[in-house]
């Protein structure tokens, strides 16, 4: 039976509109393709003129060394973005809660110049802290890069936890209040119980940007006591790279972020749009 | 509940937040703008790591070396590069970011999986990017082998390492630029308060361009502008331009950041009801128009959200240009990359810290008004 005009033209569209998301995918997709066939290649193998091309066997090796390169620093990526993640979403949470049930004088300018923290470019800052941390002893280790994501992290996890507890109807609070629960019990009994998801987006959220971090991370640490993102680029950098590495590298590094993307993803859109947009 | 007790204990419970930025936001950008006034690693007397380090006060000195000194021609370059960086790379994902977010819109199927992917390149390190990208954009292999595979010849293009320059001028034409483009905005914001009998704005803003109009007439005036950069003294960096070597950057740029703008305006299409759709179709309007008069207009605000945090991620940017380019590449360079290079490498803080206070108030700019709207917009 022929098709109407009508017809004709709705599946048209509909087509061009999946040629063009699978377009779109392959293109996005693209890279993670060559990543991961350079990563299982042979360095012998490796050429430019075949980087398309699948690796004749998969060749495991790669991994190995790179997890020998980056040694403590894969452990060291994990004390930092535990501790620092866990630190910073607890304080936020009080802090939202503060900002979001209770009335503290100038709290209109101070919640303002709370958030302008987390816009700031951090370069402004850097010289500051680096002698801040020499004086105080941090310099060049973990500990002090924990400080730093704490502090730095405090605007965006305060603005998350203000917004979460916005919604809660301050009726609520109210009436425990009138049954003589004070600033704690409330947080205790009420607030903190319902934060849940609150704490999942904002734990997701952290964890991937303190992971993934790398500016503090080249300025503030050294040798054996810098996060992964160092290792990785140490690996990349120079002249003559053996792109295997690199790559098996860039797989091992991204590998906990995406992860965590791919499982919870739901969460991962509702922290990256709440730098942006107000909630 | 609100008892004079517990209110203390509420702002005891933030006194650590309170404190813990003031020292390391505010007090912090305030020691910066202090350094960068000083001579603290420009001063071969004194060692810059010392602990016992005398800073003397040297005034304006290092802003006007980084627009004038030819040994800090690479913070012209960086500037020059930012603007050509920030304009492609905001077009790049808010045009591509809209277009996927109105493609997910067409009620399609997998839109959940589609969306993942679309998304996925921001859970990733700019450092993973910049490798990952910087192995693609190799010069003999990835990208440029691709059209090989349908017969075609090789793409012959440097992505990262071209050594052209497009769009070229000088930057002692820059105040020039600056001042023309800066009176054609006020005039035309001049001309829409006079159409809307606005007198007070019309004036306020023509007032503001004479004054930007006679201070670069005085400049001229007093030869203030000839001496930036000029190509007598520096011949081998002027003309600045649009290096061809950022559009690797900007590709991997791209494909990182445009699944955030389509988030955003996924959210903000999601926000319109409807019955409003509805209705525009029932007038008679075609698909094509309900995105035009309804659905585009509506997103203003998000297009607005989108471009300024894109913009001020691209002020900042640092780690994409170390991963793809080095650090030490003058056609890649970005003021970032020069905070790392001139205080951590060099110890020149002094210096570090004035282009460090000059990201500082473009980002401030782009910023404060941001925030200070989104903030009064919710009260």
């Amino acid at each position: 039976m022929p098709f109407t005009t009508e017809q004709f033209r709705h599946y048209s569209i509909r087509t061009a509109i999946y040629v063009a998301l699978i377009i779109g995918t392959l293109l996005f997709l693209m890279p993670v393709y060559v990543v991961i066939v350079t990563s299982l290649k042979d360095p012998a193998t490796i050429n430019l003129a075949t980087t398309w091309q699948l690796p004749i066997e998969p060749y495991w090796q790669s991994y190995r060394e790179v997890i020998d390169a980056f040694g403590s620093r894969i452990w060291n990526s994990v004390t930092l973005v535990v501790s620092a993640t866990l630190l910073s979403s607890m304080l936020g949470s009080i802090n939202g809660y503060v900002f979001s049930k209770w009335r503290i004088p100038g709290e209109r300018i101070l919640f303002p110049l709370i958030l302008f923290g987390m816009f700031i470019p951090y370069q402004a800052i850097l010289v500051p802290l680096f002698e801040f941390l020499r004086d105080i002893h941090l310099y060049g280790g973990i500990p002090g890069l924990v400080v730093i994501h704490v502090v730095y992290g405090l605007p965006l996890t305060t603005l998350i936890f203000r917004n979460f507890y916005s919604d809660i109807p301050d009726e609520m609070l109210e009436a425990a209040a009138i049954d003589g629960a004070g600033f704690f019990e409330i947080y205790r009994e009420i607030v903190f119980p319902l934060s849940v998801s609150g704490f999942v987006v904002v734990i997701i959220w952290q964890f991937t940007q303190i992971w993934n971090e790398f500016l503090f991370a080249v300025t503030m640490t050294s040798g054996e006591n810098t996060p992964i993102t160092v290792g990785l680029a140490q690996l990349a950098g120079g002249e003559a790279v053996k792109w295997n590495l690199p790559m098996a590298g860039a797989v091992v590094a991204a590998l906990p972020p995406l992860l965590v993307y791919i499982i919870m993803g739901r969460y991962f859109i509702r922290g990256l749009l709440a730098g942006s947009i107000k909630g | 509940m609100r008892t004079k007790r517990e209110r203390l204990t509420a702002l005891a419970m933030v006194l650590p937040t309170l404190i813990l930025i003031g020292i390391f936001v505010y007090f912090f950008i305030g020691k910066a703008v202090f350094f960068s006034v000083s001579d603290w690693g420009e001063n071969p007397q004194q060692p810059a790591l010392s602990t016992t380090v005398v800073r003397s006060g040297v005034g304006l000195k290092n802003y006007e070396n980084l627009m004038t000194d030819i040994i800090h021609a690479n913070f012209r370059n960086s500037l020059t590069n930012t603007f050509f960086f920030t304009v492609f790379f905001v077009a790049g994902c808010t045009l591509l970011g809209l277009f996927l977010a109105i493609l997910l819109d067409q009620k399609v199927v997998a839109e959940n999986f589609f969306r993942t992917v679309f998304l996925f390149p921001m859970a990733l390190s700019f450092v993973v990017t910049g490798t990952i990208w910087r192995w693609l954009l190799q010069p003999g292999g990835g990208i440029n082998q691709l059209p090989t595979m349908v017969g075609l010849p090789p793409i012959q293009f440097n992505w990262v390492s071209s050594q052209e320059t497009w769009l070229q001028f000088q930057w002692h034409d820059v105040p020039m630029y600056l001042t023309f483009t800066g009176i054609a905005v006020l005039a035309l914001l001049a001309t829409r308060s006079a159409l809307k009998h606005n007198w007070r704005s019309a004036r306020f803003a023509s007032a503001l361009a004479g004054i930007i109009l006679l201070i670069f007439l005085a400049g001229l005036w007093n030869n203030v502008w000839l001496p930036l950069d000029s190509p007598e003294v520096e011949p081998m960096i002027a003309p600045k331009g649009f290096n061809a070597a950022l559009l690797g950057i900007i590709i991997a740029a791209v494909w990182q950041m445009s699944g955030y703008v389509m988030a955003i305006f996924t959210a903000g299409i999601r926000g319109i009801p409807e019955d409003l759709r509805e209705a525009a179709r029932v007038d008679g309007c075609t698909e094509v128009g309900v995105y035009r008069h309804i659905v585009l207009p509506q997103l203003n605000p998000f297009i607005v959200s989108a471009v300024i945090v894109l913009g001020h991620i691209s002020l900042k940017i640092f780690d994409l240009v170390f991963a793809m380019s080095g650090p030490d590449n003058a056609r890649t360079v970005v003021p970032g990359i020069l905070v790392y290079t001139r205080g951590f490498r060099q110890n020149a803080f002094a210096s570090a810290s004035a282009i460090a206070a000059i990201m500082l108030f473009l980002v401030a700019v782009t910023i404060v008004p941001y925030l200070w709207s989104q903030l009064r917009n919710r009260t």
